[in-house]
């Protein structure tokens, strides 16, 4: 049988990833103490190179390699870019973090890459197998990423809590994907497509049998209600940059995820996913709202908030168009830069006994750095769809696309809870402008580099508000 | 065929049998033996669908390696812990009943021959190498997931030794060097003092 060797070419950045992990692996194993600080611009290096390296390949059409099990569209290279580009400002963010709380270097750089490397793998697969090594290789660095500072055991229970949770959404997807295997006799996406087209609708119930497994897996991953049990406790349990990683690169490989497994996998059963992620987007903005109000811990709140707002980026996947696609990739990219300025500041700010826990701890943080209350009150502002900050044209996005279809009952809900969420946004604008400040005296982020980078994270949040075009159009091509 | 039919029914009885008892067994030691014969009962299952490969691999993996190091983990914990929780299982059986007749129901209705068809196992003539056929597939079709499965195991080795390692500073371990290089008078100290007359 001769064996036909796959193109490699667009696979080029998980292979460097990869190869560069192992070397960064390798080099802080046997570099000393002193030289520590190379771990960290290696890992760097191993993003900017993947950023580049997808970027150079950008011009490229979608092409299907490795016998089916991957594809390299325009989704998968955007979805890497930001994925990376978010990886490289969450291992800025935490290095001062990681220092002060003793967290194990290496460790904490190489599982992140793992778990970045798992997220590409995710966003480009084409087929059920690649799918779960993806979720899995993206999964397993963060279970243990949380626990990496053993002597405490909140972490642990966080960790635990998390694991416990994955292996189940794992095992519910893994069930509904064997079922669909089982109906259409095939792993690879084209494949499976093929024939639940060419199926009579009277043999689609064990596709739908199937669905519902891994709708539920899905819903997990991206923490919606009903499965979102999780997501407080470990966003709250975990130490403050891992809930930094948690909260923003996952978000992006969870849509992927949706994208490869409904939006491409089913089109042809697009009704009855669509009923299901109707419901569970309108409980997770509902709930998700709701519960935010009552939280005085600012991780609880802004994990609720994180339900609610993966609420609103299915709208955009119901509506099942093209269209709808592209609002729910936009609202996604703009959550996860939103969510990384927020709990980036958190984590920064927590040092030398300053321990950023509760809401109350902001209190008259403009009087104290007015710049740090600045980006902040830009993020919320966002976060709560206020124009002209970019949260507000991704809500526009996917109520826009998800009227279109009809659905304005929908729409309705959702902008209603938006007016109940804003509450617990502004409120922490509310403490950090008008309330008196506790201590006075001047806290500030730990270097200049981060400054900078907290900078350029809040003011593209703002940029992205004011000219959405050429993020809107990327997201469009891709579909 | 006759026999084949036999061998199924069997050990499809002993499988859901096991898999029952797993569940229902108080002791944990039990559970996880009646796992190991979940395990057995599915081998054979797999040899009759003529997977040797994989049944094997089922025995020598899981039976042999991964449920050893799961007794010994269940005999290294306190089993106090879970004697006391012995009430949970009365408390949710019934919901526990009802949700594994809706279950059941639904996979009986789904999965039926009506969905699947007939699938009977086609059999394969001697000469047939199941090896040699998932090594033709493993490392060419899905090269891919492959690869990023060996980069999964790499995570599972780096996280269990950065869960585990707990540094050098709290090891007791041996210096080689320091061992070898030392001399007589490091360790002896020869005491010059008057002998001692034997007391009468």
């Amino acid at each position: 049988m001769p064996v036909q060797v796959p193109d490699l070419t667009p696979a080029v950045p998980q292979i460097y990833v990869l190869i560069m992990t192992c070397v960064t692996l390798l080099v802080s194993l046997f570099a000393s103490k002193k030289h520590s600080a190379w771990t960290y611009i290696l890992s760097q290096l191993t993003l900017l190179g993947a950023i580049v390296l997808t970027l150079l390949y950008f011009h490229h059409k979608s092409q299907v390699t490795f016998h089916g099990n991957m594809i390299v569209d325009h989704v998968s290279m955007l979805l890497t870019i930001f994925i990376c580009a978010i990886t490289f400002f969450v291992l800025l963010y935490s290095r001062d973090y990681i220092k002060q709380h003793k967290m194990p270097n290496t460790e904490y750089h190489v599982l992140v890459l793992f778990s970045t490397l798992g997220m590409m793998i995710l966003v480009s697969s084409y087929s059920f197998v690649s799918i779960y090594v993806g979720l899995e290789l993206f999964t397993l660095p963060l279970y243990a990423l949380i626990a990496l500072r053993r002597d405490s055991a909140v972490y642990s229970e966080a960790a635990m809590k998390y694991f416990v949770m994955g292996a189940i959404a794992s095992g519910m997807l893994l069930y509904g994907l064997s079922m669909i295997y089982g109906a259409t006799g095939s792993v690879q996406i084209a494949e499976v497509v093929k024939v639940i087209s060419a199926l009579p609708s009277s043999q689609h119930l064990i596709i739908l049998f199937g669905l519902v497994f891994v709708i539920a897996g899905v819903a997990f991953k991206l923490g919606a209600v009903p499965f979102h049990m999780w997501v407080p406790d470990v966003y709250d349990g975990s130490p403050n940059t891992v809930t930094l990683m948690i909260a923003t690169g996952p978000k992006i490989a969870a849509f992927g995820l949706v994208i490869r497994l409904l939006a491409e996998t089913m089109p042809d059963v697009q009704l009855a996913w669509s009923h299901a992620l109707m419901l569970i987007a309108v409980l997770s903005i509902g709930l998700g709202n709701i519960v935010a109000i009552v939280q005085s811990n600012i991780k609880r709140m802004l994990a609720y908030s994180s339900i609610a707002q993966m609420g609103y980026m299915l709208l955009g996947v119901i509506a099942g168009t093209a269209n709808g696609y592209a609002a729910a990739m936009f609202y996604v990219l703009i959550y996860s830069l939103m969510s990384l300025a927020a709990f980036g500041l958190v984590a920064m700010l927590s040092r030398d006994g300053i321990d950023i826990q509760h809401i109350e701890d902001l209190r008259g943080l403009n009087e104290r750095n007015p710049w740090l209350a600045f980006m902040m009150l830009i993020v919320m502002f966002s976060m709560a769809g206020i124009p002209p900050l970019a949260g507000f044209m991704a809500k526009i996005g996917v109520l826009e696309a998800v009227i279109a279809v009809g659905h304005v009952w929908l729409a309705a809900v959702a902008l209603l809870f938006a007016i109940v969420g804003a509450y617990y946004y502004i409120r922490v604008v509310k403490v950090m402008y008008f309330d008196d400040p506790l201590q006075s005296t001047r806290i500030d982020l730990p270097t200049g580099d981060m400054r900078v980078a907290l900078t350029v994270n809040g003011l593209s949040v703002l940029a992205l508000g004011i000219f959405p075009g050429i993020l809107m159009s990327l997201c469009q091509a891709a579909f | 065929m006759y026999i084949e039919q036999l061998v199924f029914i069997v050990s499809s009885a002993a499988l859901i049998g096991c898999a029952l008892m797993m569940v229902i067994a108080k002791n944990t030691v039990h559970s996880a033996l009646f796992l190991v014969m979940c395990f057995v009962a599915s081998a054979v299952l797999w040899i009759l669908l003529e997977a040797e490969f994989l049944a094997l691999i089922l025995i020598f993996v899981y039976v042999g390696a991964v449920m050893t190091l799961f007794l010994f983990v269940i005999m290294l914990l306190n089993l106090d812990i879970i004697s006391r929780e012995k009430g949970m299982f009365v408390r949710f059986l019934p919901i526990g009943i009802v949700l594994i007749l809706g279950m059941l129901a639904m996979m009986v209705y789904v999965i039926s021959p009506e969905h699947f068809g007939h699938l009977v196992p086609v059999h394969e003539s001697a000469d047939y190498s199941n090896i040699k056929e998932l090594g033709m597939v493993l490392y060419t079709q899905y090269v891919y997931p492959l690869e990023a499965a060996a980069a999964l195991l790499l995570v599972a080795i780096i996280a269990a030794v950065g869960l585990t390692f707990r540094g050098k500073a709290h090891r007791k371990a041996q210096n080689i060097n320091e061992q070898l290089l030392v001399k007589k008078e490091d360790r002896l100290t020869i005491l010059k003092m008057p002998s001692e007359g034997k007391e009468e």
